[in-house]
């Protein structure tokens, strides 16, 4: 896969609260931005800058938690901007390791009901809604929200739906949501403003487990329609019946 | 015997609590912890521990409680009614719990979570480095009566002290700053912000809690379409109705609602402390005395094992009366071989 080198973004940094910056590679979702992001979040790690206690990726962006009373703004802003000029980041490479994960899941039923709502968003029938999910093959751009929690895109430009304005009160873990041409696979009972269209029974998260999370940045994902009785017999299967292969 | 804590009744939703997770936001873990960590340093404080000990936190109410050793225990946070043997407690100080004695604490009085420190910490195993229940995350869960919490060993001897009672259990005015999504707000938008009284919603927990106030509310133009991006505590997220949500420790870490602004580290006990129904006003500062009052929380934090006081107590309250030494009036010999 080749990489877009000639994104006309100018990475930004800009205060978060007191103790954050953000570094954006974008203001909307894009494959060299997300290349950026986990690869430049990956340099901050390594670069050990002493008063920077926490960085993480999020899709476009790297988030740097930092004590303010022990490393200025100014200072930090300028070991940041000095890290951005030392390479193209958004022509890095993905990071190492990367697999192609198919998990089986249930669209639609009473398992994850807004699945007619959503198509409808998306002005498709709900079987052409289900041919494109089911066929659609993403990639993790970040994990957040929750522990082990994927964001999953790009789907379909139909599917550029818009959250909805009031939170759903509780999906189930391993519920597959949608909104703005990305899925999320929730790790836990959660509320949200996404629509949950598919169910599976993935455990993203295992808190007593030395691998702990099940997904990592640039994996890619495929979620198979099953039917209910399929999906039921991977019910005591932490990877929900996935089929794990490496890439390359 | 073992040292532990029996829980004969529990408040719901009760849960072992130190401060947290620093390090997991890049797997989708958010710091969690003592929902209000002023109220965990000054249980530390209070038993001259470590502020990494665990401790029991309270969401509204307390529980009813029986120890299997000799303990010190600490009361602090939102003020509860609190009792052992039937004698009251002095809240926001410590104790001596003998075997088998009977703590009762009952409904909170002003604010939102109290919290029961042991001498040693409860002794629970760490996950991803910490022994907190992240009730979001799965990791750990509320406790339930019946249980027994385990405690470590606990190195000290003093009980007897008491710190000032705080006011920052009945909401009032918490300080922001402006975040990277501030601007997505215009500015008529931000000052009725900041000109809106808001109450704190019934509905509220661990991860955040909704302000409700009358009037519009406060959605922005961008809409629902906006890419998430991380949250720290004290964002003030704005769902698609313009509703606003403050998020607290245990919030998700990642986000699409826009962020109208944050609420300083400095006010964030406050903030959590604000029982249902309790009045919250906003006002921006600068980045500099944002700085200023984060320089003063930290020196607070230092100075609590100073602010310690002897509790004077009221003799008619003390049940083993003949056994202390009463010279000119002073407290027992126990409380003066406090090891730091």
């Amino acid at each position: 896969m080749t990489a877009d080198t000639t994104s006309p973004f100018e990475p930004v940094i800009r205060p978060a609260g007191l103790n954050g910056v953000l570094v954006s590679f974008g203001d909307a979702l894009s494959e060299p931005g997300n290349r950026a992001a986990l690869a430049f979040a990956e340099a901050v790690a390594r670069d050990g800058i002493d008063g920077v206690e926490d960085c993480a990726p999020s899709l476009v962006s790297v988030f740097v938690q930092f004590d303010p009373l022990h490393l200025g703004l100014g200072a930090l802003t300028a070991r940041l901007t000095d890290l951005l000029a030392e390479r193209d980041w958004y022509a890095a490479p993905m990071p190492d390791g990367r697999r192609f994960i198919r998990v089986p899941t249930v669209y639609g039923t009473d398992l994850a009901p807004q699945l007619e709502e959503a198509a409808q968003a998306a002005g498709l029938s709900v079987s052409d809604a289900i041919s494109q999910l089911s066929d659609a093959r993403v990639r993790v751009q970040t994990i957040g929200f929750a522990p082990g929690q994927p964001y999953l895109g790009l789907l379909p430009d139909a599917w550029d739906i818009p959250r909805q304005t009031a939170l759903t009160k509780a999906v189930p873990g391993g519920a597959l949501v949608v909104a703005i041409r990305q899925f999320v696979l929730f790790s836990g009972s959660s509320p949200t403003g996404w629509r949950h269209i598919g169910q599976t029974h993935l455990k993203l998260f295992r808190p007593a487990s030395d691998a702990p999370f099940f997904l990592r940045p640039g994996d890619e994902v495929q979620f198979v329609q099953v039917t209910p009785d399929e999906l039921a017999r991977h019910a005591n299967d932490p990877d929900g019946g996935a089929v794990i292969e490496a890439i390359r | 015997m073992i040292r532990a804590l029996k829980l004969h009744r529990i408040a719901p939703g009760a849960s072992v609590q130190d401060r947290g997770r620093v390090g997991y936001r890049a797997f989708g873990v958010s710091t969690g912890g003592a929902a209000d960590p002023l109220a965990l340093a000054e249980g530390a404080a209070l038993l001259a521990q470590s502020t990494d000990c665990a401790a029991l936190e309270l969401p509204g109410s307390g529980g009813v409680f029986e120890a299997t050793a000799a303990l010190r225990i600490a009361l602090t946070g939102a003020p509860m009614r609190a009792a052992l043997d039937g004698v009251p407690l002095v809240w926001n100080a410590s104790h001596a719990m003998p075997a088998g004695a009977r703590l009762e604490i009952g409904g909170a009085t002003s604010g939102s979570y109290g919290y029961l420190h042991v001498g040693g910490g409860f002794d629970l195993p760490q996950q991803l480095g910490s022994r907190s229940a992240h009730l979001a995350a799965g990791i750990g869960a509320v406790v339930q009566a019946g249980d027994t919490l385990p405690i470590a060993e606990d190195r000290g001897h003093a009980v007897g002290f008491c710190l000032p009672l705080d006011n920052r259990f009945d909401g009032g005015m918490l300080r922001l700053i402006q975040s990277f999504q501030t601007e997505l707000f215009d500015a008529a938008t931000r000052e009725r912000f900041t000109d809106t009284p808001f109450s704190r919603d019934a509905r509220a927990n661990r991860m955040g809690m909704r302000l409700d106030s009358e009037g519009e509310g406060f959605a922005t133009s961008v809409g629902l379409n906006i890419l998430s991006e991380s949250i720290l505590p004290g964002d003030i997220q704005i769902t698609g109705d313009g509703t606003p949500y403050l998020l607290l420790w245990e919030s998700q870490t990642t986000g699409g609602y826009p962020r109208i602004a944050t609420v300083i580290p400095a006010d964030l006990p406050r903030a959590v402390q604000t029982p249902a129904g309790g009045v919250l006003r906003f006002r921006f500062v600068t980045r500099d005395e944002a700085l200023e009052a984060e320089r003063k929380r930290r020196d607070h934090l230092r100075a609590l094992p100073k602010l310690r006081t002897p509790l004077v107590r009221d003799p008619s309250q003390i049940r083993d009366l003949l056994r202390y030494q009463l010279i000119s009036g002073v407290t027992a010999g126990e409380s003066q071989d406090e090891q730091e």
